[in-house]
Formats: structure tokens, sequence, C-alpha cells
């Protein structure tokens, strides 16, 4: 599903870096799906992206498709602003959700609803893609929210 | 132990610091700063200024030690050298770096220093005003999740929620900095007292941190002299030996997006045993510390770090009375340090930290034979040094 956008518009846009290591990444968000490394040889899950397998030094790195689900590992409630277009906005929740099916690997987005909530490490969130289209480029946020533990 | 040490072979034979100021109100330029700093500390050692023959800094100190020895007059340059990473996390391996220069006879006289004018160049708490954003803080700045302490609260919170730990131990550490700054005449903070309940009512930066978990912004300028310990006897002070200096981090430490296994961390779960294994001491025999507040929840991790208490216990330890000169368990950041004294990078620690062995601490802990510093916490690398007085060699 698409979200409206968090955070108001003039933050630094994501872009690939020129070596084009999480390319697959960000074209995966434009589709609303998440794509994350996962080592071929030994089958370790790797996140942020890297050319090289950190448990068994293989080259040999695949993207694979994962299911947008995750639990709350830490989170933050930001209230000092350090951007301009952040000025007058706030507080705003930044997670750091832990995806189970993907090794435990870590992403970082905000917690979509009432900046104000109270937000329990370990509750479970799915993935929400929000689009910013009027940019130039084009890009997609991963956000999440709070769904039942069931 | 395998016989290479750097223990008790180095000594800080002066130090020397500008005026510390708010940031923007330095009325020098950031070089001319660290002229005067390094001129203060040769004259603080006795020092010929032209016998330096060395410059070590960390962070990316935009003060370039050819330069420097040029506008010195320096008759020889034999060593130049900048620790890579981790900003004021830096602060104790530049130590380190010069000292092995000089233990090792690479160089006789290096001076360690550190020039800071926030107000002239971009300031830390400020986010990227690039268009666009690429590498690790692409994953992080389109958040929101832009500064040091946007970049460290989440680790702060993850280590209160797992141990139980209460915002009043954040609160102590703050109040012992403003404690001791008010004894200070240098400190930014001096005549500024700070109580609990002015901690409790200030804003959230982010949360767990208030405004008083954060450190200052400022101008100006430290340096301390690093000579051969045999040469220290003959120098006006009475001598800070290095009995230890280490630096680094553990497992997959800068893994990107926050992926750090040993998350909650300040960083020196790695380190820390080193640090003591070649001061041959335990916490236990530490008489005062300086541990680098960027944040305070980055002193709380350190401490447990550095085996001053386990993070069960956080809430026992990190009241006020244990942490206050003369008389506490553990006296912190005697000086103001980051928060209350200057930021300066956490230099201004290590210059805190031989005043205690000198016996000339404006919130002076008596007897100090053992004193250590904590560099920038919760970056990668971390480093930490112990000095000891000349009974500990």
């Amino acid at each position: 599903m698409t979200a409206p956008h968090y955070l108001p518009e003039g933050l630094p846009i994501p872009v690939p870096e020129n070596d084009g290591l999480s390319r697959p990444y960000w074209e995966g968000t434009r589709r609303g799906e998440l794509w994350i490394q996962k080592c071929k040889d030994c089958g370790t899950w790797q996140w942020g992206p890297e050319w090289i397998c950190h448990s068994c030094r293989s080259f040999e790195i695949e993207w694979l498709q994962v299911e947008g689900k995750g639990r709350i590992f830490s989170w933050e409630r930001v209230w000092h602003p350090v951007h301009p277009a952040l000025k007058e906005h706030g507080p705003y929740i930044v997670v750091l959700v832990e995806l189970p099916a993907a090794g435990n690997v870590r992403m970082i987005g905000n917690l979509l609803g009432d900046p104000r909530q109270e937000v329990p490490i370990g509750a479970a969130v799915e993935a929400v893609f929000e689009s910013h289209d009027d940019t130039d480029p084009p890009y997609t946020l991963v956000q999440w929210r709070r769904v039942d533990d069931s | 132990m395998n016989g290479r040490t750097l223990r008790g072979k180095v000594a800080v034979a002066g130090i020397g610091e500008t005026t510390y100021y708010k940031h923007g109100q330095a009325p020098d330029p950031e070089f001319k700063l660290a002229l005067m700093a390094i001129l203060r500390a040769a004259e603080d050692a006795g020092i010929d200024p032209r016998e330096i023959d060395g410059f070590a800094s960390y962070s990316n100190d935009r003060n370039d030690p050819s330069r420097l020895a040029a506008a010195l007059g320096i008759r020889e340059l034999r060593f130049a050298n900048m620790q890579w990473g981790g900003g004021g996390g830096g602060g104790a391996a530049a130590v380190g770096n010069a000292a092995a220069a000089v233990a090792t006879g690479m160089a006789d006289c290096v001076v360690v220093f550190r020039a800071l004018a926030q107000g002239q160049f971009a300031r830390f708490g400020q986010g990227p005003r690039a268009r666009t954003i690429d590498g690790d803080m692409a994953f992080q700045a389109p958040y929101g999740l832009m500064s040091p302490g946007q970049r460290y609260a989440m680790k702060v919170m993850r280590f209160m929620h797992d141990h139980g730990v209460r915002q009043e131990a954040l609160r102590a550490i703050a109040m012992a900095s403003y404690h001791h700054a008010q004894a200070n005449p240098r400190a930014v903070m001096n005549g500024r007292p700070l109580t609990e309940a002015d901690y409790d009512a200030s804003r959230w930066i982010v949360e767990p941190f208030h405004l008083f978990d954060c450190c200052m912004e400022n101008d100006g300028a430290a340096a301390l002299i690093l000579v051969p310990a045999e040469r220290a006897k003959d120098l006006p002070h009475k001598p800070s030996y290095l009995l230890s200096a280490v630096t680094g981090s553990d497992y997959r430490c800068a893994a990107p997006s926050h992926n750090a296994p040993n998350y909650a961390s300040a960083s020196f779960a790695s380190v820390a045993p080193h640090l003591y294994e070649m001061a041959q001491l335990g916490p236990g025999d530490v008489d005062v510390l300086q541990s680098y507040e960027n944040f305070t929840g980055g002193v709380l991790m350190s401490l447990v770090e550095h085996g001053f208490f386990p993070p069960e216990e956080a809430n026992d330890f990190l009241k006020p009375e244990n942490l206050y000169a003369p008389g506490g368990r553990l006296p912190l950041n005697t000086s103001g340090g980051n928060l209350a004294e200057c930021y300066m990078h956490g230099l201004e620690l290590q210059l805190e930290a031989v005043r205690q062995i000198r016996g000339d601490s404006t919130a002076q802990v008596p007897d100090v034979e053992v004193s250590m510093v904590i560099a920038g916490p919760m970056v990668t690398p971390v480093s930490s040094c112990i000095f000891g007085s000349e009974a500990t060699l």
C-alpha cells in the first residue's frame, strides 16, 4: 500500500552510490517491494548492502525480495530539528526494525501514526511504501506501522 | 602479555588551552587558536616551541601540521599523524599515536592538539544540506535521522530498555559536569549551575536525551605535549606518565544501517580489556575519570564497558554524590567536561586528567595516582587512555 508523506518535503533525496551498490534496493522500493542481500554461498542475510559477505567473504551476493514484516528493535522521538525542512515540524518517531524472516537484519524508518504514541520495543510492524514521485529523481521510502502482534 | 607496551615510556610535559568560547564567539580564527594553545602548552612545559617535532590530532582537524610547523618556525618535522574516523572517539587515540612515535624514537617532542571553531565552520549538530544523498546516510537522512544525537539515541534507548536504566542515571551524569564547572573559571557554564529540576524541565532534543544530556558547541583549542619519560623528570611540573592508550571497536561495529551486532554499546566492549591489560590496572584502581559526554547515555555505556559497574547497578551507581569530587566513589568529569567546561572535542578531558595528577584541578581529588580518560563513545573507532603518577611506574 502507499501512504502520504510522513515528513515534510525538502530532506535529502536518496540515490544509489556511483558504484551502484544499493541500486537494487532503491529500484525495488519504487515497485513497492523490499529487496535485501543474501549470500549465495553461506545463506547469511546482510543489510545494509556490501560487495562481500561478512560471514564467509564470498562475493556471490544475491538480492532477494523479503516480506515487509518486522519488530521494533529500538526507537527515538525527535523534537529538535536539525534540517531546515523540519523547522516547526515535530516531534517525529524514528524506528529501528529487525526482520526475523531475514536473519534479524535491521532497517531504519519512521513509525507512522501519532508521533506522540508510546513505542514498545518488540512490537510487530509492517512496511508501508511512501512514494515521492515529484522529486528529481523520484524515490520511495519504506515506512513502518504497528500491526497486531498475534 | 607480549612485552610490547607503551606503559610508562612517555610523559605529558605540558598542557595549554585558549579561552573557551560559545560557538561563534571566538575573536580569533581557528588556526590562530591552535597556535595559541600549542604555545601555551610549550610554555607550561618549559620547552622552546621550536623543539616540537611532531603533531597528532583526530577528526580531520583542519589545522595542517606542516602549516603549523612552518608558522611556528619549527626546526624539523618528524611526525604528522591523523587518527582516522570516529570524531571525538579519537582523542585518546591521538595521545596514543603521539606516544607511540615518542616511545619508538620516531620523534622526541610531539604535540597533541585539537582546534575547533564551530562558529567559523559547519556545526556538528546540523543535518546535511545536500540535495541528494547516497551510501549509508541514504538509509537515514530521508527519515530525519541526521545529527549525532539522532544517530546515537536509539543505542541508548535500547540499552536503557534492556537493563531498566532510569532517566535519573543520565541526569546524574549531567549534574556532575555542571557541578564541577561551577568551580572552574575556564568553564563556559561557570556561573550557570544546574539543578535536577532544571534538568527535568528542560526540553527534549531527541528522546532519551534532554537538552542537558547533550554536549555544547564551542570555539577554542587545546594542546598537550608528550616527551620521553626520562626527560619529564627535568621539566617544571610533576609528570603524568601514559600507562596505556588503546583504540578500536568490536565486531562489525560499523555495520551499515545500524546493524552492529552489539548495538546498544559505547563501542568499548573489546577495547577496554586491552586498556587495562597494558596499564596492568583494573577499574578499581582508577582515582578519577574523565568520560566524554557527546551525550550522557554514551557515558553510561562507557562506564559499564570499562567495568566500573554492571548495567543492572547503573541506577544505584549513577547518583550525583557518587560522581562529585573530592569524595565520590568515582569523581567524574571534574572540569565540567563537554557539557559544561568546553566541547573541545574531548581534548579538554585529557588536560584535566593531567591536572588531577599534578594536583591543580579546580575540583581536585586527593592523592590521585591513576587518572583515566574515555574518549567519544558510540562511534568507531573509539579510544581510551590512563595516566599515572611516578608512583604507578
